[in-house]
């Protein structure tokens, strides 16, 4: 819980001017580690994939993996940033169990990628997000803190490493103050952490994903009264491990200060950590008793100096940005604007784009995906991704209506079967038994007896009253289990009844 | 014949491989010698017998079954505690790794594995490479054969001694600041500092990454570059190592002949607080050198004298970061360690307990001198100094082939003479560093006995990869030196141990 004082947020905004700081850490999706050749796997037994040199033995040494420095320097053409003719590794000394080495391989003063920016769209207003750098490092080990009540270093009786994270290339892309956003910079935040993680994705040199910590945000706000041009106290939010958390995050942070502001107090320069449960950031280490990481060169590496001819060739593989992306897929899918926001906030869009591809109409594919699918992706509390079922599937689950095989009620049942694992959608149907009934012998008989059991209904449409054909309907599709068109069906009764 | 511990590498590869003597054999005089004298030595920190003797049987049997072998196949070697050796510990002459057996090889012990030689054991080495008598090994010094009350060098002391001893044909070294190249000077052998990156670190636990270098350390120019050409090489396990072909070192040591050759006295090194007897045997050497019609020119390289205070600003530097990873959390000592205390508390207690004084001492000045606010004033100043001694050397060899100096500005002194005066003991070091700095090659090779009869060497340095020029100049004034002697300085200890 917070027992932290609040201000309204629309109040804060009416005296004071956030301004924003970014860090975004990216954990690459290379298949070996940034200085060794250990996989990078997610989810092994702990310390099995590590070797001398990710485990800082005595006497190893990093040998630095091209295929990083690739990705690096793709991330940073993509953010439209200068890239480095010349630059090297540094080591950030601080002791820490996480760390095999005691010092973390990074980038200081002379990052791969410098000077760039992006743009972000929020509720249809364009900002530049300014970027100042983006370099590569290596991913510290995990700790796990056992006996305590918190799961926190403190209080436990003793703490457990996994090393094999120790090593995995990341890149961190750091923003230039982010001003003039006004009451808009939580969500802008988000636009441009979203802009990168599809960004990244559609690079393909990332997971990218939020929940598994391949990106990580760190998030910085400070106040400044409006008006003025000083920058405020900041605090960096960590912890923050979902778009919405970005966002919802910043606005508590901006609350938070806003009350000590105007309260004449001070904010204290520190790390905050999120809690997603309680939605409230809590104090964790300050940066008055921050390290003095005593930065220099990397001796055991020499330094890394890209051909203007490679990022060229780089750069051609740079893919158009999200939004021109999503603009192109729209003008083919003439989806509304209300109805592609919804789509690109349920994070459809690659979806929709796999199903059209697979044969279905925008309209059906966006149809399934943002009903059926996003109602069972929310109850799960996962993202449509997630959901395991592929556009192909839903493609042809289409393919199966519109040919008449099955109905739109089955259809539910056949994805519901999909997501259970039980095959592909045509596999379902025939192991299922599922295609409607066409033989029209079985299907009279049905109406037949329906008719017979129900003689005043029958006799309500006999005289005119079309509307309540429905209930017969109804009964029909039950005695056939649902495996029968209801078009059908309908037809078949007012043909029995007029003859 | 010679007794089998005092011939050379060279011949003991002739009678190996002519099947005169057993490497078998061979290994067993070489571990006798060591059980007889190295109490009273101290050269060796574990002595490998077993598998010494298991390996030099093996290295017969393919001899006999006619596989083509190696040049040094079945020839032992002694390896400098500083390089991981699977199944011996490796301690680096410090407690803080006590009884680490490191999971890997260090490329150089590989190298050695591959050529079928017979590793004897782990040599003697102040802690961490840290110093110029090896007073600073944990596990006690090692003491000069010429003379038990005085030290052997450092901080190979151990990897000297044992040649002196003969204890081994040949050993490894590694070389900071000259821990190759001192001990070979005051023990009368041979040691070279190849070129950085000649030799892979790879498994070589580091002191300062920028500066160390492997090397190999024999009882002359010959057999230091038979085993110079098997542990140099390009390792893609080590960014720094050079790709590119090793000079042929072994034809240039054969040369013997210096006509035309030019070689420059570096005017900065010599002088003031040099003894007498080791600047005339360095005058007597370069003297032999021009009547064999080498062309002799006295060249300056005004920011030496600055190179001292440099070295000591950089290696601190990167020391305290190197050093960093022996915190009791994975391997070596843990100290303190009860239940109730905090992993830094026990970090902060095993660090205490398990580094010795100059360890520390550097750690502590490594870390200031990294340290915001100070780092410009010193570590960076001392990177400016390093530009400006690299471009003395690269001015240096646009006139000459080689440059030339004595290795240390005194002899062997005696055990305990310096412990409390840190800057004399760096002193030792005045004439190698440079080269450290600069990243070029030099060896040394002994050149006479001083008035206390001990060894003086002189040290012979070459531009990055002009290694084969050490071994031309080296191997020419070795044989000019030994004419005049009428055999090997180290003879006179043979013929006393005999």
């Amino acid at each position: 819980m917070s027992y932290e004082e609040l201000m309204d947020y629309d109040e804060v905004m009416e005296s004071y001017d956030p301004a924003l700081g970014l860090e975004v850490h990216v954990e690459l999706n290379t298949h070996s580690k940034m200085f060794c050749s250990c996989s990078t796997q997610f989810g092994a037994e702990p310390n099995t994939q590590t070797c001398p040199t990710c485990l800082g033995l005595p006497g190893s040494l990093p040998v630095v993996n091209a295929k990083a420095i690739e990705s690096a320097i793709r991330i940073g053409l993509a953010l439209n940033c200068s890239i480095s003719t010349w630059c090297r590794f540094a080591r950030k000394n601080y002791f820490y169990p996480d760390m095999t080495k005691n010092f973390q391989t990074s980038q200081y003063d002379e990052p791969i990628c410098f000077d760039g920016q992006v743009e972000v769209e929020v509720d249809g207003q364009p900002f530049i997000i300014p970027i100042e750098r983006a370099h590569m490092e290596e991913d510290a080990g995990k700790s796990q803190h056992m006996g305590g009540t918190t799961g926190r270093i403190q209080g436990a009786d003793y703490s457990l490493m996994d090393y094999n994270r120790a090593g995995v290339p990341l890149i961190e892309i750091v923003t230039k103050p982010i001003m003039a956003t006004g009451p808009q910079a939580p969500a802008v935040a988000r636009a441009y952490v979203g802009f990168l993680r599809d960004m990244i994705r559609a690079l393909g040199v990332s997971d990218v994903r939020m929940e598994q910590g391949s990106l990580r945000c760190d998030a910085n706000v400070s106040l400044m009264p409006k008006g003025s041009t000083t920058l405020g106290t900041r605090t960096e939010t960590k912890n923050v491990n979902s778009l919405r958390s970005i966002e919802k995050a910043l606005r508590f942070e901006i609350c938070r200060q806003g009350a000590i502001l105007s309260s004449g107090g001070q904010v204290v320069q520190e790390t905050r950590h999120w809690h997603e449960d309680g939605a409230y950031t809590s104090a964790g280490r300050s940066k008055e008793e921050a390290e003095d990481y005593r930065y220099f060169p990397e001796p055991d590496l020499v330094p890394i100096a890209p051909s203007r001819e490679w990022v060229e060739e780089l750069r051609a593989t740079i893919p158009e940005p999200p939004a021109v992306h999503i603009a192109g897929l729209n003008k083919t899918w003439g989806f509304s604007d209300l109805e592609m926001r919804d789509v690109v906030n349920a994070e459809a869009v690659d979806l929709i784009h796999a199903t059209v591809e697979a044969g279905a109409s925008p309209q059906a594919a966006r149809k399934w995906w943002m009903t059926e699918l996003l109602r069972r992706a929310n109850a799960e509390s996962i993202s449509l991704e997630d959901l395991p079922i592929s556009g192909e599937h839903v493609a042809e689950v289409q393919r199966l209506i519109d040919s008449g095989l099955i109905s739109d009620k089955i259809a539910r049942q056949v994805i519901e079967a999909v997501l259970a694992g039980e095959g592909s959608p045509t596999q379902i149907v025939e192991d299922r038994g599922l295609t409607l009934v066409s033989d029209s012998v079985t299907l009279q008989k049905a109406v037949d007896d329906v008719i017979e059991a129900n003689p005043d209904i029958a006799q309500k449409i006999r005289e005119g009253k079309d509307q309540a054909t429905g209930a017969l309907i109804g009964q029909v599709m039950k005695q056939m289990s649902g495996q029968a068109d209801a078009a059908k069906v309908r037809e078949m009764i007012i043909a029995s009844l007029a003859s | 014949m010679t007794s089998l511990i005092h011939a050379t590498a060279a011949e003991l590869a002739d009678l190996l491989s002519t099947g005169v003597v057993s490497s078998e054999e061979v290994t067993r005089a070489h571990l006798d010698q060591i059980a007889d004298v190295d109490g009273e030595v101290h050269a060796y920190l574990y002595v490998d017998s077993d598998r010494a003797l298991d390996t030099a049987r093996q290295v017969d049997r393919k001899r006999q079954q006619g596989e083509q072998l190696g040049r040094l196949a079945g020839v032992p070697v002694g390896l400098k505690d500083a390089f991981t050796y699977m199944g011996a510990p490796t301690t680096c002459g410090s407690k803080i790794l006590e009884g680490w057996y490191p999971p890997y090889n260090a490329t150089v012990t590989q190298k050695l594995i591959d050529a079928d030689m017979i590793i004897l054991g782990k040599t003697n080495m102040d802690e961490f490479a840290m110093g110029s008598s090896t007073e600073n090994s944990a596990y006690g010094p090692t003491c000069n054969p010429w003379d038990l009350h005085r030290i052997p060098g450092g901080s190979g002391g151990g990897s000297a001694a044992a040649l002196a001893s003969f204890q081994a044909p040949l050993t490894i070294g590694s070389d900071t600041g000259g821990s190759i190249r001192q001990p070979a000077a005051v023990t009368g052998t041979v040691g070279v500092k190849p070129t950085y990156g000649a030799a892979s670190r790879y498994g070589l636990v580091a002191m300062a990454s920028s500066l160390d270098q492997p090397g190999p350390c024999a009882r002359n120019v010959m057999d230091a570059a038979l085993l110079h050409e098997v542990i140099c090489g390009h390792d893609p396990k080590d960014s720094t190592s050079i790709n590119a072909e090793v000079p042929n070192v072994v034809a240039a040591a054969a040369t013997k002949d210096v006509r035309g050759l030019k070689i420059g006295i570096v005017k900065e090194l010599g002088g003031e607080g040099y003894e007498p007897e080791v600047l005339a045997r360095f005058r007597e050497a370069i003297d032999l050198l021009a009547n064999a019609g080498a062309e002799i020119h006295e060249v300056s390289c005004p920011h030496f004298p600055a190179a001292l205070g440099a070295y000591y600003l950089i290696m601190p530097s990167e020391v305290s970061s190197n050093l960093a990873r022996f915190d009791a959390m994975r391997y070596g000592l843990r100290v303190g360690d009860d239940g109730s205390t905090s992993t830094e508390q026990v970090m902060r207690t095993t660090r205490g307990a398990g580094f010795g004084a100059e360890v520390k001492r550097r750690i502590i000045l490594g870390t200031y001198a990294l340290s915001s606010g100070y780092y410009d004033a010193y570590y960076g100043s001392a990177q400016k100094v390093r530009t400006l001694i690299i471009r003395d050397f690269t001015q240096a060899f646009e006139t000459v082939d080689v440059l030339m100096s004595p290795t240390s500005p005194t002899t062997a002194f005696t055990i305990g003479e310096r412990a409390n005066d840190p800057i004399a003991m760096y002193k030792a070091d005045l004439c190698t560093i440079p080269t450290n700095l600069a990243g070029n090659a030099a060896m040394s090779i002994p050149a006479g006995l001083g008035d206390n009869s001990m060894p003086v060497g002189v040290q012979i340095m070459a531009p990055p990869q002009g290694d084969d020029r050490l071994y031309r100049v080296g191997g020419a004034l070795e044989a000019l030196l030994q004419d005049k002697w009428g055999g090997p300085l180290l003879g006179t200890l043979a013929k006393e141990a005999r």
